[in-house]
């Protein structure tokens, strides 16, 4: 041994055995891997996907085929192009590919879709840096993007069942009243009225094709908090947040069930407002942002000229998130403050 | 006068109450992270003496502090537990012959803490001859506190836990530093290792002696010994000694890493915080690993100095998985080759545990005072995971058992922005490794920290 120990005067003598790997510690890592996680958040929208093919037919599964598939499609073309590891198989893709599907009406033509998953891909997330990076939920500011531009489009909502006759959502008879709902007026239903709660629960109702099921939505949910992908703190306190803010804003009581089960506010405080990098990562920043989503998603709904606003909450905060998460450090183990 | 000492007797009765109310079992602390134990391999398996050494290689720095001057020459003979370095500064530790025989050579080496350190090589003549100093030093109730420090100093006692911290500066605080409780450390939270397992349950009587023997240094009258409920069988063997013992406390802890970090002892055993920055004697504690205490008790009662230790020889890299007693001095290699030496090609060669360990370049490196184990890992367990961006899952915040943001503060360091770093507590960050251990995206958390940690200081240092 004594020719072989590392004599560090000679910088030449220092020839191992056998090439050991050497590293800093740990020596040791978990199984997690960032795959995993999202194919966990894919299983977790199955049933919602499943429910919106009962509800909403053929045509919702369309959509949601067309929106993935873009989605990949768009991912791997702008990360060919920028020269960057191609990523797709991370299925991170594919989770906006659903989320922006599930906030489109049944009857909305194929290259809605299209665009949006091109939008939400290179605008949001490649162009700030991929994955991890994007500042807002892509999905969300796809969605508002194509509100924006194709109005009609975009709240012309289609009632469940094969014939898809179009109607109102129950937000929007809420708002607008039975008549003249639909914020654009596209639709005019007369006489629709609010369906049973239960309805409402299960997703038998009308609205974008993946947000009406509750009952569904929090099955994944669970499953979710279960594999501890999220936790409960940001949509608990959405949900609650809104449905207090909305009494104080003078929503009656009775009406309240309607608001928490009838738009896209239990897609958006499990789904979207759960999204890891544009959400505080801090415990008391997770909270602060449900709260200020769900104060912002009562407000709009009561006092702003859409029916819904979970999409613009969520996209608000998601642009607060650096500024709250700054002010919400946790404290330091052994430090006085 | 003696008002005092009643004043004092009160105090300790009120302090014995209380702690007699306290919760003894299944405490813990907040974060950390639930490792695979893996510690089936050897906890069953008890200890052993390993083949005797025929050189050992001796480096004169196995400790935290200044290192040792040899006292011997080439050509010296020497015998078991004789002095062969020793420093004249405060933190440090005299080093031990391990072997009796004769001086081959003092060179250099670099030890497997990565130091560059005097070695004094020495051949055995196989006789073991013991060295005349080594007597029994009788028994507790007829040292006084400074006698028992002076015998852990000159046995070369340091924090056999891998810390290797002077025991006897710990049990030296400053005047202003009260400390009231002793608490000893068989947590052993790091996967495979069992070298404290085994010594609990083989030799809890020496655990216990030596427990006796701090709290006598540092006149406190209140000593824990914390162990995770993975070992019950430890814990029992412990209980059946202090069954007659007012003082002394077993506490069990819930099986969590890092629960042996020291400040996070503390706060399970005693609810105190350590503040950042500061050390256990602030919040009046003192913490020892349970292979210390052992050797504490072997120092007093045998004399024997610090020149053998406990090391598992353990993963799934060796063939045949022990708890050796190995000599200080002892090739790694000599060691592994007794475990039934490596199965396959081995990928990595850890001192300690997967967690905080230090892998090794080579298996040219002897066993120190700190080496509580030999990880060996397959090649295939060893190659290192793709690295993908940063996801902000936030499992490393939740890891944290300091309270740290891991992702920011790696971030910074690894664009070699320290301001940013320090910013985020880089400091206070004890480099437990959880935060890389439940990391999805398989990021250098902790490794990137580490390094802010030492660009800080170094900057520091020079300013």
């Amino acid at each position: 041994m004594e020719g072989k120990v590392l004599n560090t005067t000679k910088t030449d003598s220092v020839v191992p055995d056998h090439m050991l790997i050497v590293s800093s510690s740990p020596h040791l890592r978990s199984n997690e891997s960032v795959k995993k996680i999202m194919l966990d958040v894919v299983i977790a929208l199955i049933p919602a996907i499943i429910g919106a093919v009962y509800f909403f037919g053929l045509n919702a599964l369309k959509l949601i085929l067309i929106s993935v598939a873009s989605a990949i499609f768009f991912e791997a073309a702008i990360q060919k192009l920028l020269k960057k590891e191609v990523s797709i198989s991370d299925y991170s893709a594919v989770i906006t590919g659903i989320l922006l599907a599930f906030n489109l009406p049944a009857n909305a033509p194929w290259w809605i879709p299209v665009f949006g998953s091109g939008f939400a891909i290179i605008i949001v997330k490649q162009l700030f840096g991929g994955l991890g990076s994007n500042f807002m939920n892509p999905a969300l500011a796809a969605r508002a993007v194509l509100l924006a531009s194709w109005p009609n489009i975009m709240s012309n909502y289609v009632l469940p069942g094969a014939d898809a006759v179009t109607g109102a959502t129950p937000l929007a008879i809420m708002k607008f009243g039975g008549a003249d709902a639909g914020a654009s007026a596209t639709v005019a239903q007369a006489g629709a009225e609010l369906p049973a709660l239960m309805d409402m629960f299960i997703g038998n109702i009308g609205g974008a094709i993946g947000e009406t099921s509750a009952a569904l939505l929090l099955i994944g949910a669970v499953y979710l908090m279960i594999r501890k992908v999220i936790n409960w703190k940001t949509p608990v306190f959405y949900v609650a947040t809104t449905a207090i803010m909305l009494l104080v804003l003078g929503v009656e009581a009775d009406q309240l069930m309607y608001h928490i089960l009838g738009g896209g506010l239990i897609l958006g405080a499990f789904f979207m407002a759960t999204d890891y990098a544009s959400a505080p990562v801090t415990s008391l920043g997770q909270i602060i942002f449900g709260l200020g989503a769900g104060a912002l998603t009562a407000l709009i709904r009561v006092k702003g000229g859409f029916p819904e606003g979970v999409s613009y909450s969520i996209l608000l905060m998601n642009v607060a998130s650096p500024l709250i998460e700054k002010f919400t450090s946790p404290k330091i183990f052994g430090r006085a403050k | 006068m003696i008002l005092g000492l009643n004043y004092l007797r009160t105090i300790n009765k009120i302090l014995i109450e209380r702690w007699k109310g306290m919760k003894l079992e299944n405490l813990t602390f907040k974060g950390g992270v639930h490792v695979p134990h893996n510690k089936e391999m050897t906890e069953k398996k008890a200890l052993e003496y390993a083949k005797e050494p025929s050189i050992v290689y001796i480096p004169l720095h196995q400790h935290t502090g200044a290192p040792c001057e040899p006292l011997v020459k080439v050509g010296d003979n020497v015998k078991v537990g004789q002095k062969i370095g020793e420093s004249q500064a405060f933190v440090s530790a005299p080093i031990h012959s391990s072997v009796s025989g004769t001086v081959k050579n003092i060179t250099t080496i670099t030890t497997p803490t990565g130091i560059n350190a005097k070695c004094v090589v020495i051949e055995s003549d196989g006789a073991n001859q013991m060295d005349e100093g080594i007597q029994p030093k009788g028994s507790l109730d007829n040292l006084s506190s400074k006698e028992i420090i002076q015998i852990i100093k000159e046995s070369g006692i340091t924090g056999m836990g891998g810390a290797g911290f002077p025991t006897h500066v710990k049990l030296s605080p400053p005047p202003d530093k009260k400390i009231d409780t002793v608490i000893i450390n068989g947590a052993e939270c790091e996967p495979f290792l069992t070298s404290d397992h085994r010594i609990m349950l083989e030799m809890p009587e020496k655990v216990v002696f030596g427990l006796k023997a701090i709290m006598k240094a540092l006149n406190v009258e209140r000593g824990f010994i914390g162990i995770e409920n993975n070992k019950m069988d430890a814990v029992d063997a412990l209980k059946a000694v202090i069954k007659d013992e007012d003082n002394i406390n077993i506490v069990t802890l819930k099986t969590k890493y890092p629960q042996g970090d020291e400040k996070r002892l503390i706060n399970a055993v005693t609810g105190r915080m350590v503040p950042s920055g500061g050390l256990p004697m602030d919040v009046s504690c003192v913490v020892n690993n349970v292979s210390t205490a052992k050797a504490i008790a072997e120092a007093i009662l045998e004399g024997k100095p610090v020149y053998e230790r406990v090391v598992t020889v353990t993963g799934n890299g060796v063939n045949e998985p022990k708890n050796l007693i190995v000599k200080i001095g002892t090739p790694f290699q000599e060691v592994i080759d007794q475990a039934g030496g490596f199965n396959g090609a081995p990928g990595k060669v850890i001192m300690g545990g997967p967690m905080m360990g230090l892998s090794q370049f080579t298996t040219d490196v002897p066993v120190i005072k700190g080496s509580g184990g030999i990880l060996v890992l397959t090649e295939e367990e060893a190659l290192a995971e793709k690295v993908s961006p940063c996801i902000k899952c936030g499992k490393c915040l939740e890891a944290c058992p300091v309270f740290l943001q891991p992702l920011y503060i790696s971030a910074y360091a690894l664009k070699s922005n320290l301001q940013g770093a320090e910013r985020y507590g880089a400091l206070d960050c004890v480099e437990c490794g959880s935060c890389s251990f439940v990391c999805p995206a398989k990021r250098p958390l902790v490794e990137s920290i580490r390094f802010a940690k030492r660009e800080i200081l170094a900057k520091r240092k020079k300013s």
